[in-house]
């Protein structure tokens, strides 16, 4: 078994896909938590859909298109954030349309873009086995300004996510952190764009938070667990697809759901105990 | 800020002349209003006839169309840190994970930037002193959303009273409360309010009459005579007071005969009199 691993993991790909991995359970965890508590799964959605315009476009010029979807997500997450804030609960039809809107320009540039095109398909599916250094790189940068964000205005966080107006009373920099969690949520959904895919970002977002809240009552405490779970899905679903020869991020998140509704199943069970 | 002549008592709110709603649409017409220093107004109307819309106002979260507002004599911006604001239970999220120790912690940031700022021992001091006034030390450690919706409501008068306020601003504080907790919760906003000015707010005029000092009507416009009257003026606002009430006659004093110092337990047993009629 260990030998396996220690197998499994020799090849540099594994290795970088691990650290993908790692770097990746960390701002989805942190990020999720406060995605899933301010109730912006549907922004966040929209706004990993939408990235993938940046992907087409940076690719038909020509320039990295994880940049382009950097800098299509920062636009979209802002732009549906405030949509959200002024529209309330008329935003989803906006959101819904720069979804859509979001996909079609990505589709049209990438058909544009000639020579090979079967790359541009990873940023939909997710593409962890070929994670390159530079990858690393950008996930790490984002989860260094993931983690900062968190420690530095932690109880603000809580504050604003629990009652805005409060919040707003008391003088906290609501509107401020508002738009730095969207930035956040922006460069979350790159980072779990290239482990599994725009069209399965939602699911590392919210599942592994999702598990965390059935069992703990505490902001931190479900951030960290979220972590842990993340890192725990994508390498054992990385073990998994290597042999099994499947595609890692389906197995991944294959996984995550499974222990989603296991967790779902025992809390139950744990609240009729209680009763 | 104007110094009344017959009491000690200093304005603290002074609405005139004020427009308020959303979109371009007033929900509120020429309000005026003034309040005191130690007063208890309870300001009631039909759903939808802008009762939270001027506590948003007031909390300087929704900005005026027309006319002017004071709240302790700045702007409701400025001033808005001095209001401790009890949100309505439902507002919040019922599934949030958070400890009641926090959630009165909330009252205790500050306007600063950063988060990292530790508990003083002042603030310690002051959050416990604040889950003491409003019964919930023992709930500290639990988690919020375990808690009854009358514990919860006590909770979040527990956070207001953390950040030290002038004026208690209260939205429907009974609403998703039974009636023992609702009691409860009247017995100790008048406690309170032997240090504190309190501002309620509610559809429900046979709970609050009976407690609070005076009244206001608010349905797209306001009448208030700084008393606890229910006028015809009030009537004719298009609220649907209770049948019990309008039996009485109007104008019709509500209870004026109580003695404010000496609420609670008489309070009570009137609020089930008057139910019976």
């Amino acid at each position: 078994m260990f030998n396996t691993l220690a197998e499994i993991f020799s090849y540099e790909f594994m290795q970088n896909a691990l650290l993908a991995g790692v770097l990746e359970s960390l701002v989805s965890g942190i990020i999720g938590t406060l995605v899933v508590l301010n109730r912006m799964v549907g922004i966040s959605g929209g706004i990993a859909h939408a990235a993938y315009g940046g992907v087409g476009i940076a690719s038909y010029f020509g320039f990295d298109p994880v940049l382009g979807a950097v800098l299509f997500s920062l636009l979209s997450s802002v732009t549906m954030g405030v949509a959200h804030r002024k529209l309330r609960e008329r935003s989803d039809t906006m959101i819904g349309v720069m979804w859509a809107v979001g996909m079609a320009t990505g589709i049209i540039f990438v058909s544009l873009t000639p020579g090979y095109r079967a790359n541009l398909m990873s940023y939909l599916f997710g593409s962890i086995l070929a994670v390159s250094k530079q990858d690393i790189w950008w996930m790490a940068g984002i989860a260094l300004a993931t983690v900062l964000f968190v420690v530095l205005f932690y109880r603000q966080l809580l504050a604003i996510s629990f009652d805005e107006e409060f919040a707003t009373v008391r003088n906290l920099p609501v509107t401020a952190l508002s738009v730095l969690l969207l930035i956040m949520t922006g460069l979350t959904v790159v980072v779990a764009m290239r482990v599994v895919g725009l069209i399965m970002v939602i699911a590392l977002l919210t599942i592994p938070s999702a598990i965390a809240s059935m069992f703990f009552k505490n902001m931190r405490v479900i951030m960290l667990v979220a972590v842990g779970l993340g890192i725990v899905f994508i390498s054992a679903g990385l073990v998994i697809s290597f042999l099994s020869n499947l595609p890692a991020a389906a197995v991944i998140i294959l996984l995550a759901g499974l222990v989603y509704f296991l967790a779902f199943v025992i809390k139950r069970i744990l609240l009729k105990t209680k009763t | 800020m104007t110094e009344s002549i017959q009491a000690p008592t200093k304005s603290i709110l002074r609405i005139e002349d004020m427009w308020a709603g959303y979109d371009g649409e007033a929900v509120l017409e020429d309000i005026q209003f003034e309040m005191f220093t130690g007063d208890y107004v309870g300001i009631i109307g039909p759903n939808g006839g802008g009762k939270t819309t001027l506590i948003k106002v007031i909390l300087g979260l929704l900005p005026v169309m027309r006319g002017s507002v004071s709240v302790l004599g700045q702007s409701p911006v400025q001033a808005r840190d001095r209001l401790g604001y009890v949100p309505q239970v439902s507002r919040t999220d019922r599934d949030f994970p958070i400890s009641v120790w926090d959630v009165v912690r909330m009252g205790r940031e500050k306007a600063g930037f950063l988060g990292v700022r530790s508990l003083s021992a002042q603030d310690k001091q002051a959050i416990e002193r604040a889950l003491g006034q409003a019964d919930v030390l023992d709930l500290a450690k639990r988690s919020f959303n375990e808690l009854s919706g009358g514990q919860r409501q006590r909770v979040l008068i527990a956070r207001a009273l953390a950040t030290n306020p002038e004026i208690l601003v209260l939205d429907e504080p009974t609403a998703n409360v039974d009636g023992q907790s609702t009691a409860r919760l009247y017995d100790l906003l008048a406690e309170l309010n032997q240090s504190l000015s309190i501002l309620l707010v509610s559809h429900d005029l046979m709970a609050i009459s009976t407690h609070v000092k005076t009244i206001a009507c608010v349905n797209r416009k306001m009448v208030y005579h700084n008393e606890k009257v229910l006028t015809q003026e009030m009537m004719d606002l298009g609220y649907e007071c209770p049948v019990e009430l309008l039996a009485h006659g109007v104008p019709h004093r509500v209870l004026a005969y109580h003695d404010h110092d000496h609420l609670s337990s008489n309070t009570s047993h009137k609020l089930e009199d008057n139910q019976d009629v």
